[in-house]
C-alpha cells in the first residue's frame, strides 16, 4: 500500500513525512525523522519513555499513529531547550541529579513540563500521580519529584 | 594502593554537574537503538512458543524467498561449541551455554528461546519473514519450579549434565548443576549452645531487572572486521563473547558501547549481538536488532526465584551461636544461579562463629538468569533477616539491639574467611536507633520493619588514559559504560589529582579498540577499580609534567613536586622557579619531549564490602490487602561518596527496586510454561505514586585500599528492602509473611485465614 503523506508541526517547524498506516508517531519520529530523543521502552503505553505532546496534550507517541498527527502540533524533547538555553526543568534535572541512566528522562521531562503548564503549583502527590505513567527504574523517583517541585517554585518566582 | 585518605577535597565529594547531563536532558545522548546507518536492515528473532521441545526441523526457504529479506540464520550458521568449551576470557564462563542460549540447537528450553533470525529491509518484512519460517517441534514435558526439577522423575533439560562432582559416565543426568557449600566453625555445637533455635522456609519469585531501555545493537561487518554498537555493561566482555560465539579474532571486532538505559546486571550477558553480526556478515549491510519489551521479559535477565531455609540459634542475651542456610535457586535454562555470592553475603553483616551454607543451582525451563544488583543475595537475606527479626521478637530484644550484639566489625571473618578492614555497620545501626524515624509514632494498621544487608564488591581489570591537550585541558579515557553518573566521579578524582578545574576534564568512554581491556560496569566496581586506574593515570601524567618542568628549570625530576595544579620546586635549595601550571607546561610540550599523558593498566584488589540497613513504615488496607509505603530511610556505609548526589541516587533506586520485589513483582507462568505477564502492565514495577521520598543516611568509613576511600555503593541497597518491607507488613497486621511478593491477595488471604 502506498505511504501516506502527512504534514505536521514538530517543535514549531512544519514537517512533512511519508508513513505507512500502521507506523506509530514514535516510529515516525525515530525511524523516519531520526529524532531519537523520544525513547521506546515498551511500545504498549506502559512506560512513558515515548511521551510527547500533541496540541498541548500529553500522549504516548507509541499509541498514536503517524497519520493521525496530520495538521497537529507535536512537541518533543528536542524542542524543550531554547537553543543552548536549557528549560529550567532540564537545568534542575542536571543540578539535582534527577537522572541516572537517563533513558526515562526525555519522557519524564516532557510530562513534567506539561504538568507545570497546567498546574504551576502542584503538590508532591500531584506530581507523583502525574508522573505515574513514566517509569524510572533507576532513581526511585525521589530526586525527580524534588527537581520538578523545585522548578515549579522557581518558575512561580517563589 | 595504600595511600593516605584525605579529608579536604575540592571536587571529590562535591555535587558537580555530570559531564553527560546536557546530552541526556536534551535527547541528544545516543542509546542502543538510536543509531541509524545508511542501508541498515532490521533484524528480528523467531522465538520458541514452547517451554521445552525438540527441534525436529527448521525450514527457512520461504522466508529467504520473500522480497526484502537479506539474510536468515539458525544455529547452523554459528560454530557448534564443544564440551568443555575451552579457554576463555573474564566473564565468558561457559560460552557453550551462551551459544545455545543465543540460538537454540537441538532443543528449545524456554518460552522465548531464539530459534532463528532474519534481516530485512523493513520491520514489516522482517515480521512477515518470521511467520514464514517453519519449525517442527516435538513438545516435551517441562519443569518451572526448582524443587520439582530436583525430583527423580523430573523432565531433564540437559542430557549431558550431571551434578558437579559426580562421575559423568555413571551418574544420571540431573537438573542440579552443582551444590556449592561453605562452612565456618561447627554449627552442631553452636545450635546445642543456643537457648532458642528458629528454623523457617522462605520463597521468592523470579523478578526482572526492568531496565527501561530494551536490549539494542547495530552490527556492521566486512572482511576487514566487525563493528558493533550496543547497549551493554561491558563492551570488552561483549567483544570476547562475540569472538567466541562467532569464531573470530578478538581484535577483529570493535565494540562501541552506546549510552545505556539501565542494566542492573541484566546487560552483562549477550543475546542478539552475535546474531546481528552474523546477519550483517551474510547480508553485507548494517543490521539493527532491538528487542521488544515482551522479548526482554521472556528471554533476558530475570534473577532466580528461590526457596530458602534458614536456621539460626541464639542465647537468651541475643548472641547468635549458629546459623545455617540452604538455598534452592532457579538457574533458568542453563546453569549459573548466583549461589556463591549469596553464600558469601547472607550472614556477612554479622560476626558469627558457626555458619554452614549451601545451595542447589537448578536448571528449569525459564530464561537463563542474569545478575541483578547484588546477584543472589536479596533472596537469601530475605530469609536471614526475617529469622533475625523473629528471634528478636521471641527473645524480647529490640531488633536493632539484636543486630548490634552480633554486628560485624573490623577483624570479623565471614564464612568465606574474608577478614574485614574498617566497616561501618555498628556505627550505622547506632545511627538508625538514634534517628527520629526509629521511634516516630505509628497509627492503626501501620507497621515498621527493618533489615540489614551486605555486598562484597568487585575489583578487577581496568585501564585509563589521561591526555593533556596543549591548552591544559584534559581528556580522560576509560572503558566503563556510564549507567548512573560514573563519568562525574572519574572526572572529579582526576581533577582533584591534577589540581585543575573539574570542567577542564572531559571523560570519554572508550570503544574496545581505543583502550586496553576494562572489565564490566558491574559489582559496584567502577568507581573503585576504574576510579583507581584514573587516579593512577593522572599521577603518571603528573610525573611527565614534573619531568618537563625539571627539564625547563635545569633541575632533576626529584627536585620538582606537584601541588595545587602546579609544578613547584621541591625546596628552597632547588632554586627560584615560578610554579608552572599544567596549561603552561602543556603549551611547551612540543619543545620538551612531546605530548603529556599518563596511562594505567591495573587489576584492582582491596575492595571493601558495604553494609546497609533499611527502615520502613507501611500501612496495610485490611480490606484490599494493599500496602502503602509511608516512610523509608536507607542507612549505608558508603566508604566515601565521590559524587554524593549519585550515591544517594543508588541508595534510593535500589530501595525502590527492592520495594517492587517485595510487594508486586513476579514472573507468572501458565501450565504450559509460558510467561503470562511479559509487559509492564502485568509485571508491575513501582511507579512514582507508589513510593514516598526515600531518605538517605550515609555513613562514611573510607576503604583504606582506595586513594579516595571508595567502597562501591550500588548493590547493597537492594538487599535489605524485601525483609524490611515484609517485616513492616508483619508488624502492621500481626502475621508473618515468608513468601514474596507480599501482594494484596496473599495479605487478604492471610488476614482472612487468621479470622480477620
Ligand atoms: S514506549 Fe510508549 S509508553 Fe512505553
Ligand atoms: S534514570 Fe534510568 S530509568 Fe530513569
Amino acid at each position: 500500500m502506498a505511504k501516506t503523506h502527512v504534514t505536521t508541526t514538530i517543535n514549531g517547524d512544519e514537517t512533512e513525512f511519508l508513513c505507512e498506516t500502521e507506523q506509530t508517531l514514535l516510529d515516525v519520529l525515530r525511524d523516519e525523522l531520526h529524532m531519537t530523543g523520544t525513547k521506546e521502552g515498551c511500545g504498549t503505553g506502559d512506560c512513558g519513555a515515548c511521551s510527547v505532546t500533541m496540541d498541548g496534550r500529553l500522549i504516548c507517541s507509541c499509541l498514536v499513529l503517524g497519520v493521525e498527527t496530520h495538521g497537529h502540533k507535536i512537541e518533543t524533547i528536542e524542542g524543550m531547550a531554547d537553543g543552548d538555553a536549557l528549560h529550567p526543568l532540564q537545568r534542575n534535572f542536571i543540578d539535582m541529579a534527577a537522572l541516572q541512566c537517563g533513558i526515562c528522562t526525555p519522557g519524564v521531562l516532557v510530562a513534567a513540563k506539561n504538568l507545570l503548564e497546567k498546574n504551576p503549583d502542584p503538590s508532591e502527590t500531584e506530581v507523583r500521580f502525574w508522573l505515574a505513567g513514566n517509569l524510572c527504574r533507576c532513581t526511585g523517583y525521589d530526586k525527580i519529584i524534588r527537581a520538578v517541585m523545585e522548578t515549579a517554585a522557581e518558575m512561580r518566582g517563589a | 594502593m595504600p595511600d593516605e585518605v584525605n579529608t579536604e577535597f575540592k571536587w571529590v565529594g562535591k555535587r558537580n554537574p555530570r559531564p553527560d547531563g546536557v546530552d541526556k536532558v536534551t535527547g541528544r545522548a545516543k542509546y542502543g537503538a538510536d543509531l541509524y546507518l545508511p542501508g541498515m536492515l532490521v533484524g528480528k528473532t523467531l522465538r520458541s512458543p514452547h517451554a521445552h521441545a525438540r527441534i525436529k526441523s527448521i525450514d527457512t526457504s520461504k522466508a529467504k524467498a520473500l522480497a526484502g529479506v537479506k539474510a536468515v540464520v539458525t544455529s547452523a550458521d554459528f560454530p557448534a561449541i564443544p564440551k568443555p568449551p575451552g579457554p576463555h576470557g573474564p566473564m565468558i564462563s561457559d560460552f557453550r551455554d551462551n551459544s545455545m542460549n543465543m540460538m537454540a540447537r537441538d532443543k528449545v528450553l524456554y518460552d522465548g528461546h531464539p530459534v532463528a533470525a532474519v534481516a530485512a529491509t523493513s520491520e514489516k518484512i522482517a515480521r512477515q519473514a518470521l511467520k514464514l519460517i517453519e519449525v517442527d517441534y516435538e513438545v516435551l514435558p517441562h519443569v518451572i519450579d526448582p524443587v520439582e526439577a530436583m525430583k527423580p522423575d523430573a523432565p531433564i533439560l540437559h542430557d549431558d549434565q550431571v551434578t558437579e562432582g559426580e562421575d559423568e559416565k555413571t551418574a544420571k543426568p540431573s537438573n542440579v548443576y552443582r551444590i556449592p557449600r561453605a562452612q565456618k566453625g561447627d554449627v552442631e555445637k553452636g545450635f546445642a549452645e543456643a537457648d532458642l533455635v528458629i528454623e523457617r522456609e522462605f520463597t521468592t519469585k523470579a523478578v526482572h531487572q526492568g531496565y527501561i531501555e530494551p536490549h539494542a545493537c547495530v552490527a556492521q561487518a566486512s572482511d576487514d572486521g566487525v563493528e558493533l554498537f550496543c547497549s551493554t555493561q561491558g563492551q570488552y566482555v561483549d567483544r570476547g563473547s562475540c569472538a567466541k560465539l562467532l569464531g573470530l579474532d578478538i581484535s577483529k571486532i570493535r565494540v562501541t558501547s552506546s549510552e545505556i538505559g539501565g542494566g542492573f546486571g541484566g546487560k552483562i550477558p549477550i543475546y542478539s549481538e552475535p546474531v546481528a553480526i552474523r546477519l550483517a556478515q551474510l547480508a553485507r549491510r548494517p543490521v539493527k536488532m532491538v528487542m521488544s519489551r515482551d522479548e526482554v521479559f521472556r528471554a533476558t535477565g530475570p534473577t532466580s526465584g528461590a526457596h530458602v531455609r534458614i536456621k539460626i540459634g541464639a542465647k537468651k542475651d541475643g548472641t547468635i551461636t549458629a546459623a545455617e542456610g540452604e538455598m534452592t535457586y532457579q538457574a533458568g535454562a542453563f546453569k549459573g544461579a548466583s549461589i556463591g555470592a549469596a553464600m558469601n553475603c547472607m550472614f556477612s553483616p554479622y560476626d558469627l562463629e558457626n555458619i554452614h551454607v549451601w545451595g542447589y543451582d537448578v536448571c528449569v525451563n525459564r530464561p537463563k538468569v542474569a545478575a541483578y544488583r547484588a546477584p543472589g543475595v536479596p533472596m537469601a537475606a530475605f530469609g536471614v533477616e526475617g529469622v533475625i527479626n523473629e528471634l528478636a521478637d521471641e527473645l524480647g530484644i529490640d531488633r536493632v539491639d539484636l543486630r548490634l550484639i552480633n554486628a560485624a566489625k573490623e577483624g570479623t571473618q565471614n564464612v568465606m574467611g574474608m577478614k574485614y578492614g574498617p566497616i561501618g555497620f555498628q556505627e550505622m545501626l547506632e545511627k538508625m536507633k538514634a534517628h527520629p524515624h526509629y521511634n516516630a509514632p505509628l497509627g492503626e494498621n501501620q507497621g515498621r520493619g527493618l533489615a540489614a544487608g551486605y555486598w562484597l564488591h568487585a575489583g578487577g581489570m581496568s585501564c585509563a588514559s589521561v591526555n593533556v591537550s596543549d591548552d591544559g585541558t584534559v581528556t580522560l579515557i576509560e572503558g566503563n559504560p556510564d549507567i548512573g553518573g560514573s563519568r562525574a566521579s572519574m572526572a572529579a578524582m582526576v581533577a582533584e589529582e591534577l589540581g585543575i578545574d573539574y570542567n577542564k576534564v572531559r571523560p570519554i568512554i572508550s570503544d574496545t579498540s581505543s583502550l586496553g581491556f576494562t572489565f564490566l560496569t558491574a559489582g559496584s566496581r567502577v568507581t573503585f577499580a576504574t576510579g583507581m586506574a584514573c587516579v593512577l593515570a593522572a599521577r603518571n601524567a603528573i610525573k611527565v609534567a614534573c619531568d618537563r618542568a625539571a627539564q625547563m628549570w635545569g633541575v632533576s625530576e626529584e627536585e620538582v613536586v606537584w601541588e595545587d595544579g602546579h609544578a613547584r620546586p621541591a625546596g628552597a635549595n632547588v632554586g627560584d622557579h615560578e610554579p608552572m601550571s599544567l596549561a603552561e607546561i602543556a603549551a611547551k610540550a612540543p619543545m620538551t619531549g612531546g605530548p603529556i599523558a599518563g596511562h594505567a593498566e591495573i587489576n584492582a584488589t582491596g575492595q571493601g564490602p558495604a553494609t546497609g540497613a533499611h527502615l520502613v513504615d507501611v500501612e496495610v488496607d485490611r480490606e484490599s490487602g494493599h500496602v502503602k509505603v509511608l516512610r523509608y530511610t536507607v542507612f549505608q556505609d558508603v566508604g566515601r561518596a565521590i559524587s554524593p548526589d549519585y550515591v544517594e541516587g543508588q541508595l534510593q533506586g535500589g530501595a525502590v527496586q527492592g520495594i517492587g520485589w517485595a510487594l508486586n513483582e513476579e514472573y507468572i507462568y501458565d501450565d504450559k510454561g509460558r510467561l503470562e505477564n511479559p509487559g509492564f502492565l502485568d509485571y508491575r514495577v513501582p511507579v512514582a505514586s507508589d513510593v514516598p521520598m526515600i531518605d538517605v543516611c550515609m555513613i562514611e568509613v573510607p576503604n583504606p585500599n582506595h586513594p579516595y576511600g571508595v567502597r562501591g555503593v550500588g548493590e547493597t541497597p537492594i538487599v535489605p528492602p524485601q525483609a524490611a518491607v515484609a517485616n513492616a507488613v508483619e508488624n502492621a497486621v500481626g502475621l508473618r509473611f515468608r513468601d514474596l511478593p507480599v501482594s494484596p491477595p496473599k495479605i487478604r488471604k492471610a488476614i482472612k485465614d487468621a479470622g480477620g
